[in-house]
């Protein structure tokens, strides 16, 4: 199977976010950006289609970064077989204008499956993957869990919530969004993406700039204000253990005192 | 354009979710005169309309290849209801099925789409309060036009006010386009080896604990204190520890006496399945994590100096 697979790079989940000057958007000057993490699961479901049934794995990313370039040697580290660069220096894009590059980009191209992680924490204007799957006129599913090769398609399983999932044929061509692979994404050495890196496995394709509008406008931005309605508890953490075993203790848990 | 507030509802076993019942007590507070119009999609399904009684129309396209949610197919009919009845408003639940059929509907109707709502505005213009970021920025977002899609988070209002019965009108509608998904099962969770949703104390991890390897001092920790560990979604997905454990969106929903939270940031897909324990104690490093939002208590800090601190008073 010839597969494609979207990565995006999104605000490192553990940093502090601090604002631009006019609060409608992050300062991104000093943001670190990693891989969109149901990407990598996107990515990790792709490799395991191959491994199982042959093809290829083609990885796609938007944005001339280091840190774009970075996600797609790691991908052809850890097993795909072209790694594709829509480059410009086009700066933060919504999921409306991804979604218009991507689908100008793949359209062009035979990929029978589109893996895309099911949602990116940015995504206001909608999910990448979905808007994609509109925009080519393919079958979609989200909040992929798993995907199995069944006679001309594939048979794909989706989370609903509280663990209960279901399964469906899909035809393909199709689009899916990934939320967790079958297995964890795969840890590649440092010394394999240098590899890549040094063999220039990476490809450039034309980048049609975006010309469509999400139709919304973010007027203001603000970090909610943090532990309002909760009682901080000040001190090193021998204070902070003092004070919940006194919580504890207070609810019936944790011995007596 | 019928100008009004159109509802998705969602359902499984003929039952209705309580985000549908959420969004229909939404619907009320933005319709004014338009009315609230709900979509409801199945087959057999018509007599469930009585239990939308918080909406003044219901239509309905009832197809058997519908019965169960069905992505492509769900999301075609839909679309078709929007493109028939041209409503202002389209509020879409924020879970698994609804992400399948909000961005398609917007896309299909040339409609912008709001993501991550938490509030609606619909007095001047089209306005809403998102949550970005898993909870880390909160945005006000204006639309542009004068219709829009809004997928709204869990919460925004409360099921009880949408859970009302009534006789609406009902209105058939067609299928919209052929489906290329099919439904061919539906499978139950496995049962774990711990049930997360009867325990009075939860010592539960995120992405913070940051290796499979550290788990084991939570579970001492969980032990002294009677109850077990539970996590977050990140943590599932890695396969640090099974689906069973996981609270949230798309795992569990709990109520526990006592919610330790122990490195876990508070995404609005978390704080959805704990938000009504009894007493949260939150332990982050980052202080704008939103956990401390939802907590009662709450310490920035290190989860690793303050664990050993812990297990140490309770062994004593």
């Amino acid at each position: 199977m010839d597969i494609a697979v979207i990565l995006r790079t999104v605000p490192d989940p553990v940093e502090e976010l601090e604002l631009n000057d006019d609060e409608t958007d992050l300062d991104r000057d000093y943001l670190g950006f990693v891989l969109n993490e149901f990407d990598d699961h996107a990515l990790e479901e792709a490799l395991l289609l191959k491994e199982a049934g042959g093809g290829s794995v083609t990885a796609y990313a938007i944005g001339t970064t280091d840190e774009v370039e970075q996600i797609l040697y790691t991908a052809v580290a850890k097993g795909a077989d072209a790694a594709v660069k829509l480059g410009d220096d086009v700066g933060a894009l919504d999921a409306h204008a991804q979604a218009e590059v991507l689908a100008a980009a793949l359209g062009e191209r035979s990929h029978e499956l589109i893996l895309c992680g099911v949602q990116a924490s940015d995504e206001i204007d909608g999910q990448v993957a979905m808007l994609l799957s509109a925009k080519l006129d393919l079958p979609h599913v989200s909040v992929v869990v798993g995907v199995e090769p069944a006679g001309d398609g594939l048979s794909v399983t989706k989370e609903y919530w509280g663990g209960i999932t279901a399964t469906y044929d899909v035809s393909l061509p199709a689009v899916l969004g990934v939320q967790a692979a079958q297995q964890a994404p795969r840890y590649v050495a440092v010394s394999r993406i240098r590899q890549a890196q040094e063999a220039g496995a990476l490809s450039e394709a034309p980048f049609v700039p975006p010309t469509g509008s999400s139709g919304i406008t973010i007027t203001a931005m603000r970090i909610p204000e943090s532990g309002t309605g909760a009682e901080m508890i000040s001190g090193d953490e021998e204070a902070a253990a003092d004070r919940i075993v006194e919580l504890l203790q207070a609810a019936g848990m944790g011995g007596g005192a | 354009m019928s100008g009004a507030v159109l509802v998705i509802t969602e359902h499984l076993n003929k039952r209705f979710t309580d985000a549908t019942f959420e969004l229909l007590a939404l619907a009320r507070t933005l319709a004014g005169d338009a009315g609230v119009e709900a979509a409801l999609v199945g087959s057999g399904v018509a007599g469930m309309a009585g239990e939308l009684g918080a909406a003044d129309r219901v239509v309905v396209i009832d197809a058997p290849h519908l019965e169960v949610f069905d992505p492509d197919g769900h999301a075609a009919a839909f679309a078709a209801v929007v493109a028939g009845r041209e409503p202002r408003i389209v509020l879409v639940p924020y879970t698994s099925t609804g992400m399948d059929v909000g961005s398609h509907i917007a896309a299909r109707a040339g409609l912008p789409l709001v993501s991550y709502c938490r509030s609606i505005d619909a007095s001047d213009g089209l306005s809403a309060t998102c949550q970005l970021y898993a909870g880390k920025i909160e945005a006000d977002v204006s639309v542009d036009g004068d219709r829009a899609v809004f997928s709204v988070l869990s919460g925004a209002a409360p099921a009880a006010d949408g859970r009302l019965e009534g006789s609406p009108e009902v209105v058939e509608a067609g299928v919209g386009a052929a489906s290329r998904t099919r439904f061919t099962g539906l499978a139950e969770p496995e049962g774990g080896d711990v049930d997360i949703t009867a325990q009075d104390v939860l010592v539960v991890v995120g992405r913070g604990i940051e290796s499979e390897a550290n788990i084991e001092d939570v579970v001492k920790l969980a032990e002294l204190l009677g109850g077990a560990v539970a996590a977050s979604r990140p943590i599932v997905d890695q396969g640090w520890l099974p689906k069973s454990r996981q609270v949230g969106k798309s795992g569990l929903t709990v109520k526990p006496k006592v919610y330790l939270a122990l490195g876990v940031s508070g995404a609005p897909e978390h704080v959805e399945g704990m938000r009504d324990s009894s007493t949260i104690i939150a332990v982050n490093t980052d202080p704008q994590a939103p956990i401390f939002g939802v907590a009662h208590h709450g310490w920035v800090g290190d989860l690793f100096d303050l664990l050993p601190e812990l297990t140490d008073r309770l062994e004593g």
